[in-house]
């Protein structure tokens, strides 16, 4: 599920100056650009699309149930005659939401953890060993029986996906920070006196966060397809509240009479999540040239 | 060779203890009661506390927790008060189709990811080559379940030529078993054939830029001895890793796709689990996983050691 492993850890590289020069290579970045243009879109859909919706996500016509797309109708409509498109947008609005709030605050634990853990010894070699243990879970599992521990609940799926994922943020962030501590200027400010407080947050903090922002953005397609699947598996945003994952449910059910409600919901998660990993990739070949290599 | 395989044995010590006490604590972070949440809002207040007796929920927590280990030593991984049976032997009589399902969609994967990898990193650059790469960036944004349905919709209900779901045993002949097994296979497999194919062109592309590449053509080596006989033999280290280290998520996301075309395996015990809240047997299962995943690794981690002598000083 999770396609954690190849991605290394990532360098930090951008200044100042250089950034009229970054907005150039951005715009020339065609990963970049095409990724961006597609959340964008999505984006402007998720916001006006409820204007949209000939009625609301929740409201039932069992008369007109599964109707084929027309145009009022423009992703048909399901088994209780609810619009698909406006399930499908509100649907959208569950995941942006969960993968939103998992990619902050696995953000915000992964670099406290990173950090300490790249500036202590001691510290390192216990937190290394507990983010091992973690890893050791395929992230869906893991996130499954925390489901299953906490209830299900939309709430409960952004803690279960930000503890499932904050291992694999706080990596990245240590093995930046531990190159970033090797140079010069660290040492010649630890040699003046600033404390290790001051060291890791005002000097080391910021050269980490170009690697944390691209695995940030990982993190959001990643969260975005397991919210997906544990919906799907009934672990996750549990009905009615639509979610891309539960409105599959239903379509699976009903496979062979209404192929709009498989179909549709699943290009959607497609669409997104190929636009973030077009923008991660791009942002990485963009931030750290040295990653080039994968590529070739 | 002996000490290398004993420090790796060694590092695995921690590790599997954090999972011990991951999994442990499963049953202690729901919200509440955990005998009465398993048993539901209709259980009897008598029936409530036999449960939590059995489940030793009133000892202090570090008690149960070495009982509990004891028991996960030995074997005993409990008893489903919803199964009726021990956790132990529900596992067991899922294993079969998860581990059919798994090791098929690891065979299609590399079966077709390695000389794909191989024929890009030969035309790199072109149309093909581009054309795989593009591929491997849909199999790798696309998740299996929802590949699954895209193939059920397409192959058995457009189509009608595969089962929509189901599942049968390797008893029942092998056409049937897999006949059964191919869509979910195809699903399964295809974001590891999409790393596989990645990593088998990064690392070809190394080693097909190497001196004695140029050496071996100019001793006259055919195109097709020089790029498998020499270069992929090289080029096999990092691809066998990236096989080894997403088994384990391949067998995670068995249990997903499982449920996509209800087949009997552990995925679908642990879904149905899920459902009825019970979380013995998701503790069994998630520490069978957890702990298979981290064996595999150690045994990639021997291989390579014996494949390549230099990772043993490091």
């Amino acid at each position: 599920m999770t396609s954690f492993a190849p991605r290394s850890p990532l360098f930090p590289g951008m200044t100042a100056d250089r950034r009229s020069l970054q907005l150039r290579r951005i715009r020339n970045n065609s990963q970049v650009m095409t990724g961006g243009s597609i959340l964008l879109l999505i984006l402007l859909i998720a916001l006006i699309g409820p204007l949209l919706t000939p009625s609301g996500p929740y409201e039932t016509d069992t008369p007109n149930r599964l109707l084929p797309p027309s145009t009022t109708n423009w992703f048909g409509t399901d088994n209780f005659g609810r619009d698909l498109f406006a399930r499908v947008v509100s649907g959208s609005h569950v995941s942006l939401m969960v993968g939103f709030s998992v990619a902050l605050i696995t953000s915000g634990l992964g670099l406290v953890i990173g950090l300490v853990a790249a500036y202590f010894k001691t510290a390192d070699r216990i937190l290394m060993r507990i983010l091992d243990g973690f890893m050791a879970f395929p992230a869906i599992l893991l996130a499954i029986a925390i489901m299953a521990a906490l209830g299900v609940q939309t709430e409960n799926v952004i803690v279960a996906l930000s503890l499932v994922f904050t291992p694999y943020v706080a990596r990245v962030v240590r093995s930046s920070a531990l190159v970033v501590k090797e140079q010069t200027y660290i040492e010649s400010l630890r040699a003046q006196g600033a404390s290790a407080y001051r060291v890791l947050w005002v000097n080391i903090a910021p050269n980490v966060l170009s690697p944390l922002l691209i695995q940030a953005t990982f993190i959001f397609a990643d969260s975005i397809i397991t919210e997906a699947a544990l919906s799907f598996l009934g672990a996750g945003v549990p009905p009615p509240e639509p979610s891309w994952g539960n409105i599959l449910f239903d379509g699976k059910t009903l496979i062979f009479s209404a192929w709009w409600m498989t179909v549709f919901p699943g290009l959607t998660i497609m669409l997104v999540v190929l636009g973030i990993n077009f923008l991660g990739d791009g942002l990485r070949d963009l931030l750290d040239p040295r990653h080039k290599s994968i590529r070739k | 060779m002996l000490i290398f395989v004993l420090k790796r044995i060694g590092a695995l010590v921690p590790v599997l203890a954090v999972v011990a006490v991951v999994v442990f604590l499963l049953m202690h972070i729901t919200p509440g009661d955990a005998a009465a949440v398993m048993l539901g809002p209709e259980a009897s207040a008598a029936d409530v506390d036999a449960l939590r007796q059995e489940l030793g929920l009133n000892d202090p927590l570090y008690i149960q927790f070495f009982g509990w280990l004891g028991g996960v030593l030995t074997g005993d991984l409990g008893t489903s008060p919803f199964l009726g049976e021990s956790v132990a032997a529900a596992l067991l009589s899922h294993l079969g189709p998860t581990l059919s399902l798994a090791i098929l969609a690891e065979l299609f994967a590399i079966l077709v990811a390695v000389p794909a990898g191989i024929i890009a990193a030969r035309r790199r650059g072109t149309l093909i080559d581009q054309g795989f790469m593009g591929l491997t960036i849909l199999g790798i944004s696309v998740p299996s379940f929802l590949l699954g349905l895209f193939l059920i919709l397409c192959f058995s209900v457009g189509l009608r030529w595969l089962p929509v779901a189901g599942y049968q045993p390797l008893s029942a002949g092998l056409v049937e078993h897999l006949r059964y097994l191919l869509l979910p296979a195809l699903a399964l497999g295809s974001m590891q054939a999409a790393l596989i194919a990645r990593m088998t062109r990064s690392s070809m592309l190394d080693v097909l830029g190497s001196n004695y590449m140029k050496t071996g053509k100019a001793k006259g080596l055919s195109d097709f001895a020089l790029t498998y006989k020499h270069a992929f033999k090289n080029a096999s280290l990092p691809v066998l890793t990236v096989v080894g280290q997403t088994f384990g998520s391949l067998v995670a996301g068995a249990a997903v796709v499982e449920t996509v075309f209800n087949i009997p395996g552990i995925g679908q015990l642990i879904i149905n689990s899920v459902d009825r809240r019970d979380l013995v047997v998701i503790q069994g299962a998630v520490l069978l996983i957890a702990v298979a995943y981290v064996l595999i690794n150690l045994i990639i981690d021997i291989l390579y050691g014996l494949l390549d002598p230099r990772v043993q000083v490091s």
